[in-house]
């Protein structure tokens, strides 16, 4: 253990070291994720998963933000284990009928200021299981949704956009998301 | 004592199923096959329904695989899971769906309604109303001092959900009951008149991390339905994807389960390594998942060179770091601690419920779908199926440390030896309806396909079998006198799927 701890310590960290051009943009994302959370959220922002009824693909593709080449934790982006200590929910899969009820719970389990990301196609309308007995429809179907990522699963690197997305936005909802339900 | 194959023979076989074969048998035949499970002789594949018919998928001792279907007058049949526990949810599931009603099931509770759909029996000729949304009754543990911990459906990390019900005696539980169905969307519904691409589709949407291994079921059970052999190319690009598929899912488990005991190093590590795999995929194949990548006549993409150096270099780079990784899970006091005699699944229980995967070859049982039964291009490639017998969190750990080094090993045979040609043929409309099945190795186990094409070229009915229905139960004895504490830790060394399973 104490090789690898030494060697972790003197390797340069994975975003620069690998090749790929999309490690670049991983970079140049990180940068603007940074400041942009710090200006609005301070330094924070609590994020909780919900599965509503996926495959578990996009799952794969959250997880993925936690690794070594994207650490989202770098910037103040945090999975956490409760609605309640969530700023936003990000829920994938098509809603299915036996997750309506659950989901809505933890919408409403989350304190305001909250904001709802709808992850990968399905989120949306349903995609390819939209029609099913089984099946409610997109996540805006149950909760209010403010920012769709699509893809399937969309890449990490499209989540992390996502987020920026979100938070270009976040201001105008925090007012509005205080008066509607505050 | 009778051999599957007799008893096949014996009845009135069906036409145009294969590449194994289905009689549809009388009661009789059927309790006698019923019997053979209860005895252990043989084991279950899968059980599932039509409108007024069951089906049973088996595997006798000399390895010989069929399915007998029984015609349920009345929509009654005699219950399988009264003699044989593992077909017990497979049998309330085919409640649900059909509504068809097994005499004598001794657990009645609904599994995957739970009474939100507006509709019963949703896949019966003619599905009921709504059925009443009723509070699930959890199985009584009796005892002193007794509590119950309930969680989920919404978990606390990024799981799929589903409810657990653990009752303790302070630390140690003394019983836990999953709920699941959560997620059910009803793949089974959709896929019915659905064209052979949609259904290809849903099928590979199963369970999101077996993408490779669905599609491939799927695509194999319709190919054998029609009779169509895929170019050379494609079946050795297919076990390239499915070992890639493997070897991600089983650098993220061995990751994840330390995660679990508070290692968080060999997560770190080990993700890294199923982040650069996922990226190769990417490179190779142009999805980091693989997913619609192999289709029914073929595959989706070909590889060219800069995929294959991809591939290579990825390769060279998990065989310098891997061992390293390996090394300190097995030198570190305090892991071992954690992962040493817990969980501990019986060698007998997984017999018993033909556990697939790590979870079956952890706990003594020899079985790997890409040896026996086996298919293409497997036959032509030499791997080692590991087993152990201590059936604890740590050799599953090992199982899956052991199908890395293989699944390296399988990924530099392929390339070394990918035939050259098309990748892709058209499917020929069939004559008249047509049944294939087969069986796929994925990362967690064998996954099952079962098919009717009709005359039209659409798929009349499909039913794919996870290999969790006959893990998650397992998952309840195994945690049975552990620690609370460890279930987190135990769950992940089964890492069963909620969606493969609710489907």
């Amino acid at each position: 253990m104490r090789k690898l701890l030494f060697e972790s310590l003197i390797r340069p960290p994975l975003t620069e070291r690998a090749p790929q051009v999309s490690n670049a943009a991983v970079d140049e994302l990180a940068r603007a994720l940074d400041g942009m959370a710090r200006r609005k959220l301070g330094r924070s922002l609590s994020i909780r998963a919900v599965d509503a009824g996926s495959c578990n693909g996009c799952e794969l593709e959250m997880h993925a933000l936690n690794n070594a080449f994207y650490d989202i934790e770098r910037f103040g982006f945090r999975f956490v284990a409760s609605p309640r200590h969530a700023d936003v929910l990000m829920v994938t899969g098509p809603v299915t009928k036996n997750m309506r009820e659950a989901l809505k719970r933890t919408f409403e389990a989350t304190p305001n200021p909250k904001w709802v990301v709808a992850l990968g196609d399905c989120a949306k309308d349903g995609g390819c299981f939209a029609g099913s007995y089984a099946v409610v429809g997109g996540v805006s179907d149950v909760v209010p949704v403010d920012l769709h990522i699509p893809g399937c699963p969309p890449r990490p690197i499209e989540i992390l956009k996502g987020l920026i997305a979100l938070l270009d936005g976040a201001n105008g909802k925090a007012g509005k998301a205080g008066a509607v339900q505050g | 004592m009778p051999a599957l194959a007799d008893l096949i023979e014996a009845d009135h076989q069906v036409e145009h199923h294969a590449p194994w074969r289905r009689a549809v048998v009388a009661p009789k035949a059927w309790n006698l096959a019923v019997e053979q499970l209860a005895a252990g002789r043989w084991s279950l594949l899968g059980l599932w329904g039509e409108p007024d018919k069951v089906h049973m998928a088996l595997l006798d001792e000399t390895q010989t695989i069929g399915v007998i279907s029984l015609d349920c007058r009345g929509g009654r049949y005699p219950s399988v899971g009264q003699l044989h526990p593992p077909a017990l949810r497979l049998e309330r599931a085919a409640a649900d769906l059909f509504g068809l009603a097994p005499q004598g099931l001794p657990d009645t509770r609904r599994w995957l309604d739970h009474g939100q759909w507006g509709i019963s029996h949703p896949l019966a000729a003619r599905p009921g109303g709504p059925a009443a949304a009723s509070s699930y009754r959890f199985l009584a543990a009796e005892g002193e001092s007794l509590h119950q911990i309930p969680v989920g459906p919404v978990h606390a990390g990024i799981i799929e959900p589903g409810h657990f019900r653990f009752t303790a005696g302070g630390e140690t539980v003394v019983r836990l009951e999953e709920r699941l169905g959560y997620v059910h969307k009803g793949i089974e519904g959709l896929m019915q008149g659905a064209s052979i691409d949609r259904a290809a589709k849903l099928a590979s949407r199963t369970s999101g991390d077996s993408t490779v291994a669905y599609s491939l079921a799927f695509a194999r059970a319709v190919e054998a339905a029609l009779g169509i052999t895929p170019p050379a190319r494609a079946i050795w690009l297919r076990a390239l994807m499915a070992e890639f598929e493997r070897l991600a899912n089983h650098l993220g488990d061995i990751g994840a389960i330390c995660n679990d005991a508070a290692f968080a190093i060999m997560h770190a590590h080990c993700g890294v390594l199923r982040e650069r795999v996922l990226r190769a995929a990417d490179a190779a194949f142009g999805h980091r998942l693989m997913r619609d990548r192999i289709l029914p006549g073929g595959t989706a993409s070909d590889l060219n060179e800069a995929g294959a150096d991809a591939i290579r270099s990825l390769v060279a780079e998990i065989r310098r770091r891997f061992p390293h990784l390996v090394e300190l899970y097995d030198n570190t006091a305090s892991l071992q601690d954690r992962t040493v005699a817990t969980g501990r699944l019986k060698v007998e229980l997984a017999r018993q419920y033909a556990a697939g995967g790590y979870v079956g070859r952890a706990s003594g049982r020899d079985f790997d779908a890409r040896r026996a039964p086996g298919y293409a291009p497997y036959d032509e490639l030499a791997f080692d199926v590991p087993v152990l017998q201590e059936g604890d969190v740590n050799a599953r750990v090992w199982i899956r440390v052991r199908e890395v080094e293989q699944s390296l090993s399988l990924i530099e045979q392929i390339l070394g030896r990918l035939p050259t040609g098309p990748t892709l043929v058209d499917l020929a409309a069939p004559e008249g309806p047509r049944e294939g099945m087969a069986l796929v190795e994925g990362f967690r186990g064998d996954i099952l396909a079962w098919l009717r094409i009709g005359e039209d070229g659409l798929i009349e009915r499909c039913h794919l079998r996870d290999p969790s229905w006959f893990q998650w139960p397992l998952l309840e004895a195994a945690i049975e006198g552990n620690i609370v504490a460890d279930f987190p830790l135990c769950n992940k060394s089964f890492n069963c799927s909620y969606s493969g399973h609710d489907l």
